[in-house]
């Protein structure tokens, strides 16, 4: 299980850190049992190899989500998808690509991933546990294997002891937390390996600094499973629910005052905040040009909670927070006012009837059922509203978003709208199959056109039509997902791990000082320094260099330092492994 | 009288002809060098012979032959090892009179390359990353500065003619196929997160172009030092002077390991933006499912060179195919897909 190894390479450290994978010798296989099985299986899925391959899987299993139309996201491209592609199409849905996210084989994938991860990072976790407890490894006796090495000699009156104090001082550092974690010790020369003329004890300080590599590491990969585990609480517990609000009228939040509901399987309708909002007044502004864009949309609603009423504001991208619900504003247009009357001068209608812009100049489409006539056939009325109309040979045509000169054009048809089979229906679509579209003497169909404020009559005799006035409506969308502070805080914690693990250096430092005299020459205090990176490092040797600089600023007697031992800074050159250039 | 917007247009012409002059001078450098074996490299071929085949690097390249010191003395010896294993290959990238002039000529157009996206941010009264023109003319700024800084510090002035290929071809691609007038943005957009998400998506764009390029140089060096019959002729000889494949991969990965921090938060900002704009934090649109693409992509790069037997060469085609999908979702996406990240047209 030490096969997990995101972060580094792992060779200067492997002497003590995880034991590198036994090798199995091949063409040998031992008898498993089902316990054996198991555990193979397990060490499989959590061998890095594995993890890499579920990864690459996990890549290539999420484009098809972009190429093929996905029902959550579109449902009406999958029914046009079906339209177009009658022989595949059902074939695709049997693999479940119309809903790539939420089938098995993506959930399998990205399922097995993180068992995968989880079996990876417990067992690492549990090494850098034991391993953040660890003293530091012993200095080594040679220093001239390391990467990065230097050395001072200085006049005996610099005690080894000093220097190591120092050093000691130096690396650990004087902010609250150590840089280094240091220690400091004695060796005897007694014995064999002590070199000649190494009298005295050799004072030795072992130094390692960037646990916080490690614990990044582990800590970004647990964040991603917290993450996907509030994902996952989130969409069993949110809801979200569509209206269409006209000016002047108002909903409560309930379920059924939503024209679309949905909800998490662990959703309860009685954790609806109880609140009602009217949609006072609504504002928007366009630029002037030849295609006008939107610049500002702003709904002003009062909101009546428990607490009271008060007056708020919602604007795209700025949702309206009613305990902890979240009140989005998705869309909006006009809702024409119309007011329909038999021959005989009732009201068989009256009410406002959302238009739905298509274009960028509101040239927006509607439809009016009037299924309760008095007498004779029910009415349907089809067509648009052009906020700016423009008159010209080829007909009408809206120039601008704005209600600067509004016309209503409509076809009339009557006959049965099928609202009584029971069949539901699209508001915004009128089934013509069972009605007769009106038409003149020579055949065009009939034309209505209205602006607010007029009255037209209906053809064959049917009544009047008023267009009364003209409000706006705007298409909310309220949403509560619980687990979104989760989410986030999960998020953000992946990425402080991920950044802790890729750019922690992970380095060891260990000097060794000893008083040394050679032959008839004074006795003189020797440091002899070394580091080690986990990982290539380019600050390995400078962090050297400053130990040792920090190191001549303590002597005492920096005039009596013999300075035909010590090289000048300038002698040693760039040793950056990356070859740079200082 | 030309308007802001229009000397925007004009400056970004300029940078692609200070890029393009660059480029020549890259490539001119790069055939000045030709047959050119160094000493130096043939020492370090020497010296990584035992352990060619690995990506890991450097670090533990201890030389038994070395003999062990415990004098003071030491220093020098050991400074001489070093140098003949590491650091001369990197040193042995003389300055060449061409070399010279297009890092200048890079310089200069970069300045130019900021100029122009400074006047667009002002001619559209927005910052100017908000579509495709934008994004792309932004994007080539950030890899060619990533390129010239970094090069300040590393000796990486051998990927000059790839970064500057590219960042010539993106703007005049761009100004080409893509131009639209600097204009305003819908209210949709209008949020400061279009100036965190998008800089910093664009951003490392442009420092995953830069490892990109140094990822390709390490698969055609490597090539090369195997023995690859296509990589032999004296055309592909300057690969001899560039650093080590194992040291190409070491610095792809140090650039990539920016640029995926960077494309974390790239998401995260995005999934923050999302929550507000939208009313939902991820939704699968086709620029968020090749955003998650992209980062699963990364991640496996980043997985592989740990992993034995898919370290090195392996590692550096995930980088290539990364890269691949990282372009993909900047101008695909928008052509093919239709989704909530289509903007201004594209």
């Amino acid at each position: 299980m030490s096969g997990y190894r995101p972060e580094g390479i792992e060779n200067a450290f492997a002497e003590d850190g995880a034991p590198a994978p036994a090798s199995r010798p091949s063409g040998e296989l031992p008898a498993l049992g089902v316990v054996g099985w198991l555990r193979w299986g397990w060490r499989q899925l959590t061998s890095m190899r594995v993890a890499l391959l579920l990864l690459m899987l996990l890549a290539v299993a999420a484009v098809p989500g972009s190429t093929i139309p996905q029902r959550p996201q579109d449902p009406s491209k999958v029914v046009e998808f079906f339209d177009d592609n009658p022989g595949v199409a059902p074939w695709l849905d049997k693999l479940q690509m119309f809903d790539v996210y939420g089938s098995v084989w993506f959930s399998a994938i990205y399922l097995l991933l993180f068992v995968s991860l989880v079996g990876c990072i417990l067992p690492r976790a549990k090494v850098h546990w034991i391993a953040l407890r660890a003293r530091p490894p012993r200095t080594p006796r040679r220093m001239g294997r390391y990467p990065a090495q230097g050395a001072r000699v200085y006049a005996a009156s610099y005690t080894p002891a000093q220097v190591a104090d120092a050093a000691a001082a130096h690396l650990r550092g004087r902010g609250p937390l150590p840089r280094f974690r240091v220690e400091q010790g004695t060796e005897t020369s007694a014995g064999a390996r002590a070199p000649e003329g190494e009298p005295g004890p050799v004072h030795v300080v072992a130094a390692e600094r960037g646990y916080l590599r490690e614990t990044g590491n582990i800590v970004f990969h647990l964040a991603l499973v917290g993450l996907l585990v509030a994902v996952g609480l989130g969409q069993a517990l949110q809801y979200r629910g569509q209206a269409i609000v006209v000016q002047g009228r108002g909903f409560a939040n309930s379920v059924s005052a939503y024209d679309t509901f949905s909800e998490g399987p662990w959703f309860r309708e009685e954790n609806l905040p109880p609140f009602t909002m009217v949609l006072d007044d609504f504002t928007s502004t366009f630029t002037d040009d030849a295609m006008p864009v939107a610049k500002d949309f702003t709904a002003f609603v009062s909101v009546t909670d428990p607490a009271g009423t008060r007056l708020e504001t919602i604007k795209v991208n700025h949702p309206l927070t009613i305990e902890g619900a979240k009140v989005y504003l998705q869309g909006n247009g006009y809702a024409p006012r119309l007011t329909v009357k038999d021959a005989d001068g009732n009201v068989t209608f009256a009410g406002t009837v959302p238009f739905i812009p298509e274009d960028q100049v509101y040239t927006s489409r509607g439809v009016v059922k009037v299924p309760d006539v008095v007498t004779g056939e029910q009415i349907g009325l089809v067509g648009y509203l052009l906020p700016t109309a423009q008159l010209s040979a080829q007909g009408v045509r809206s120039l601008h978003p704005d209600l600067l000169n509004p016309v209503l054009v409509l076809t009339v048809w009557t006959g049965d709208l099928g609202l009584d089979d029971g069949v539901p229906q699209n508001v915004y679509e009128l089934e013509t199959e069972k009605m007769t579209q009106a038409r003149t003497a020579d055949g065009q169909p009939v034309t209505l056109m209205l602006a607010p404020g007029t009255t037209v009559d209906l053809p064959d005799g049917l009544g009047t039509l008023t267009l009364d006035d003209i409000p706006r409506f705007v298409a909310l969308d309220l949403r509560h997902d619980p687990a979104l502070t989760w989410i986030a805080i999960f998020a953000f914690t992946a990425i402080g791990g991920l950044m802790l693990s890729l750019f922690t250096p992970r380095r060891r430092v260990w000097l060794r000082v000893s008083t040394r005299s050679d032959g008839d020459g004074p006795a003189r205090t020797v440091v002899e320094t070394a580091g080690l990176a986990r990982t290539d490092d380019a600050g390995l040797q400078p962090e050297v260099d400053a130990l040792l600089a920090f190191l001549d600023t303590r002597d005492p007697a920096p005039d009596d330092r013999p300075a035909e031992d010590n090289p000048t800074p300038d002698d040693s050159p760039a040793t950056d492994d990356l070859g740079e250039t200082r | 009288m030309t308007t802001v917007g229009e000397m925007s247009d004009l400056l970004a012409w300029g940078t692609a002809s200070a890029y393009a002059i660059a480029l020549v001078a890259f490539a001119i450098d790069l055939s000045g060098r030709l047959g050119v074996r160094s000493v130096a490299r043939e020492k370090a071929l020497a010296a990584a012979t035992p352990a060619s085949g690995a990506s890991t690097v450097a670090t533990d390249v201890v030389d038994p032959a070395v003999r062990d010191t415990t004098s003071a003395g030491a220093v020098s010896e050991a400074t001489a090892r070093r140098a003949a294993s590491l650091t001369s290959p990197w040193k042995a990238w003389s300055v060449s009179k061409p070399l010279a002039i297009a890092v200048s000529v890079s310089w200069m157009g970069l300045a130019l390359h900021l100029a122009a996206i400074v006047t667009r941010g002002f001619a559209a009264g927005r910052a100017p990353w908000a579509n495709l023109y934008e994004f792309i003319l932004v994007g080539a700024f950030f890899a060619m500065a990533v390129f010239l800084v970094v090069q300040t510090r590393w000796e990486i002035r051998f990927l000059g003619t790839i970064v500057s290929g590219l960042a010539t071809l993106a703007i005049v691609v761009a100004l080409n196929a893509f131009h639209v007038e600097a204009a305003g943005v819908q209210p949709a957009l209008q949020s400061y997160w279009l100036v965190i998400h998008v800089g910093i998506a664009v951003l490392a764009t442009g420092i995953f172009t830069v490892a990109f390029a140094a990822s390709v140089t390490q698969l055609l060096r490597d090539s090369r030092d195997e023995g690859s019959p296509m990589l032999a002729s004296r055309r592909w000889s300057w690969l001899d002077q560039v650093p080590t494949a194992a040291q190409l991969e070491l610095l792809s990965f140090r650039i990539n390991a920016v640029g995926f921090v960077l494309w974390t938060f790239t998401l995260v900002s995005g999934s923050v933006w999302a929550e507000d704009a939208w009313g939902r934090y991820w939704g699968w649109d086709p620029k968020e499912v090749w955003s998650f693409v992209i980062w699963v992509v990364y991640a496996a790069y980043l997985h592989a060179r740990t992993t034995r037997g898919w370290s090195g060469r392996r590692a550096a085609w995930f980088v290539v195919v990364g890269y691949a999908c990282v372009l993909f979702n900047f101008t695909g996406v928008n052509m093919l897909f239709s989704g909530k990240h289509s903007y201004s047209g594209v």
